[in-house]
């Protein structure tokens, strides 16, 4: 197996609200290697984005607090001091995020920015990191990089903005890329493309991957691995293969469910999971799913633990009371996955 | 640029024109305006009155009287009615004595506002924060007179720290500051409290921006982030601000602080102008500050443009 780079145990992010305290990511494992793209994937407030903003320390702050831990190589990322993540951050875990149009500073020119993230962790001058910077937009297809160094982002378009925050993430080689929804914003040729860069890029210099994204489409395009999250918990994680072609958990086959498909014939109704997520001040006892789950029974009251299906695959993991034939036969909703909306049990 | 300047050149010189029109329009309603009475004095008789008018033109139409006031004003030759003196010379007299007390106090309330702003913002939240944004409420409420008189009641009267009241001349740059400083401190203080909470509330709206979040995931240091990303961002709207108090300031508004420590600038002028009810001082003070409103509005428009690639000058 590949080195591993990152490896996330047990993590929690809590933040103080006047609400009470608010759970946003609840006991998330999950380790990255070499090379490797993983996904994560859950529906907005499903604790994906706080999850990789923590790894790089974006959510600290006086009401944050946090609990397990999260290793880059030999180091503690959760517990480590502001100067040493400031050595972290944009070189050896980079990110891209979601919206390209508000993430660089409308006031700087686009090259000044690069060789401002060069120069917080290397001492060059200012020319060769301006060099360093053109050659990053070449890079990553950006047309006449030396020109257009000079303007500022808001004479760029969407897609072209968004390959400036690839080349600004890439521009010190760092081991772990997180991408936090990068497409989302774009519309859906650039989508292709930008992914394509993305995970060429990254083979490129063996980086790690992060995919953030609650595009099912996106994660059969780039993923190697897949993490589910529901309500501040990982449901669900395994291969691509088995997460599409052998999911577990009933949260995933509504997921899968509720994605429209091109080679199958429209459905009369899109499919929906019927409820809201939970409150994350007060989660449910037990599965956080349980109250929106169909097959509910009364286990379910009782926390499931992430645990391997069939011993021996010990990549596939998931957090479910339910044994694995009732799985296999509740999971086909007329002849695909999805989840009934009306309780079989 | 040059169609920013011709425009905003033709726009100054109508309003301009309004504001003489306003002002000299507003004496003609006033019931108890008389200022041929005003001129022959109290005890004149009626036909020395008339005679008054006469010679002033005051009894010709409005629009004649406006027309020739204005050419007395653009050839300088204008007098005010309470004591006979040349109004172009006063205003050219007391400006400095006003341009001392106001732009340094300018620059002081300016600068401590950014550094208190800053500094609250950095520490949103805690101690620091909360004394400073207390005293910025109790600079805001202090009225400007109660703070002037408790300044020179402390630091002149009982500590003698400074002297009482007076003003002298940039020929001697230390005596000019020394008698300065208690009144740039009593024009500061209010402006300061509002400066430094705009200042604070922009900074932590910029704090919540994305693209200080990506400064952040750059790698660099918080200062870092805080001057190059927020800071620059967040001034914009106290720049506006500075540029329109800073012009009405110039324009005679700073005549509390003036009257109190006795400093004979435009303020103190205007003021004892219109309790006179004397037209020509007043006017002219009101060109002057619409001058300078328009000015800095100019000036601030072109600063915008530097701080902000976004924004282009069409005037």
């Amino acid at each position: 197996m590949a080195e591993r780079l990152l490896e996330v145990a047990e993590l929690e992010v809590s933040f103080a609200t006047e609400d009470g305290l608010v759970r946003a990511v609840d006991g998330v494992s999950f380790a990255l290697h070499r090379g490797e793209v993983v996904a994560i994937v859950g529906e907005s407030g499903s604790g994906k984005s706080v999850t990789v903003m923590t790894l790089m320390g974006l959510t600290r702050g006086v009401n944050s607090r946090f609990g397990g831990s999260a290793r880059l190589g030999d180091r503690e990322l959760v517990t480590a001091s502001e100067a040493e993540l400031e050595r972290v951050r944009g070189a050896e875990i980079a990110m891209i995020f979601q919206d390209p149009i508000s993430s660089l500073s409308p006031v700087m020119r686009i090259g000044d920015q690069i060789v401002e993230q060069i120069r917080a962790h290397e001492k060059v001058s200012k020319g060769a990191a301006m060099d360093r910077a053109v050659e990053l937009m070449e890079r990553v297809g950006i047309p006449r990089a030396r020109d257009r160094a000079r303007n500022y982002p808001h004479e760029f378009s969407g897609g072209m903005r968004q390959r400036v925050m690839i080349a600004l993430a890439l521009s010190l080689s760092p081991s772990v890329l997180i991408a936090d929804e990068p497409t989302t914003a774009l519309d859906v040729t650039i989508q292709a493309q930008i992914l394509q860069e993305v995970k060429q890029l990254s083979q490129e210099s063996s980086s790690g991957v992060i995919f953030v994204t609650h595009d099912l489409g996106v994660v059969a395009d780039i993923a190697d691995r897949v993490i589910v999250m529901y309500a501040g918990q990982v449901v669900e994680q395994g291969t691509l293969e088995e997460i599409f072609y052998d999911p577990q958990h009933p949260y995933t086959w509504g997921l899968l469910g509720s994605v429209t498909r091109m080679d199958r014939p429209p459905p009369r109704r899109l499919p929906a999971i019927p409820g809201l997520p939970p409150s994350l001040t007060d989660p449910p006892e037990g599965c956080h799913f349980a109250p929106r789950c169909p097959l509910r029974f009364d286990r379910c009251h009782e926390l499931p633990p992430l645990q391997a299906r069939v011993p021996g695959v010990a990549g596939h993991l998931d957090r479910c009371w339910l044994q694995a034939g009732d799985k296999r036969d509740r999971r086909e909703v007329e002849g695909q996955i999805g989840l009934a909306t009306e309780a079989v049990a | 640029m040059a169609r920013f300047a011709v425009r905003r050149a033709l726009s100054a010189l109508a309003l301009l024109f309004a504001t003489s029109v306003v002002v000299f329009g507003a004496f003609e309603v006033i019931p108890s305006y008389n200022p041929a009475q005003a001129i022959a004095g109290r005890n004149a008789t009626p036909t020395t009155v008339a005679e008054v008018s006469r010679k002033f033109g005051f009894d010709k139409p409005v629009y004649t009287q406006y027309v020739n006031t204005m050419k007395l004003v653009f050839t300088g030759k204008v007098i005010d009615y309470q004591d006979d003196l040349n109004v172009v010379d006063q205003f050219r007299k007391r400006f400095p004595v006003t341009l001392s007390l106001v732009l340094p106090a300018g620059i002081l309330w300016f600068g401590m506002a950014v550094v208190l702003g800053s500094v609250s913002a950095m520490r949103a939240g805690r101690l620091t924060d909360r004394v400073v944004m207390v005293a910025a409420i109790v600079g805001v409420s202090i009225p400007v007179v109660l703070l002037a008189a408790l300044l020179l009641y402390f630091f002149a009267y009982k500590l003698t720290w400074f002297p009482n009241t007076g003003y002298h001349g940039l020929s001697n740059p230390v005596q000019w500051a020394y008698h300065l400083i208690l009144p740039w401190i009593a024009l500061a203080v209010l402006n300061i409290g509002f400066y430094s909470r705009v200042l604070r509330s922009g900074l932590l709206d910029m704090a919540n921006q994305d693209f200080v979040r990506t400064a952040r995931a750059k790698g660099l240091s918080r200062g870092q982030v805080f001057r190059r990303h927020m800071l620059r961002n967040s001034l914009m709207p106290i720049i506006t601000m500075f540029g329109l108090d800073f012009a009405t300031a110039i324009g005679g508004a700073a005549l509390i602080t003036e009257a109190v420590f006795n400093l004979p600038g435009i303020g103190q002028y205007e003021a004892s102008s219109i309790g006179n009810l004397d037209v020509p001082p007043i006017l002219v003070g009101a060109i002057l500050t619409a001058f300078f409103v328009v000015l800095f509005g100019a000036l601030i428009d072109i600063l915008y443009g530097l701080l902000d690639p976004r924004i282009r000058l069409t005037g």
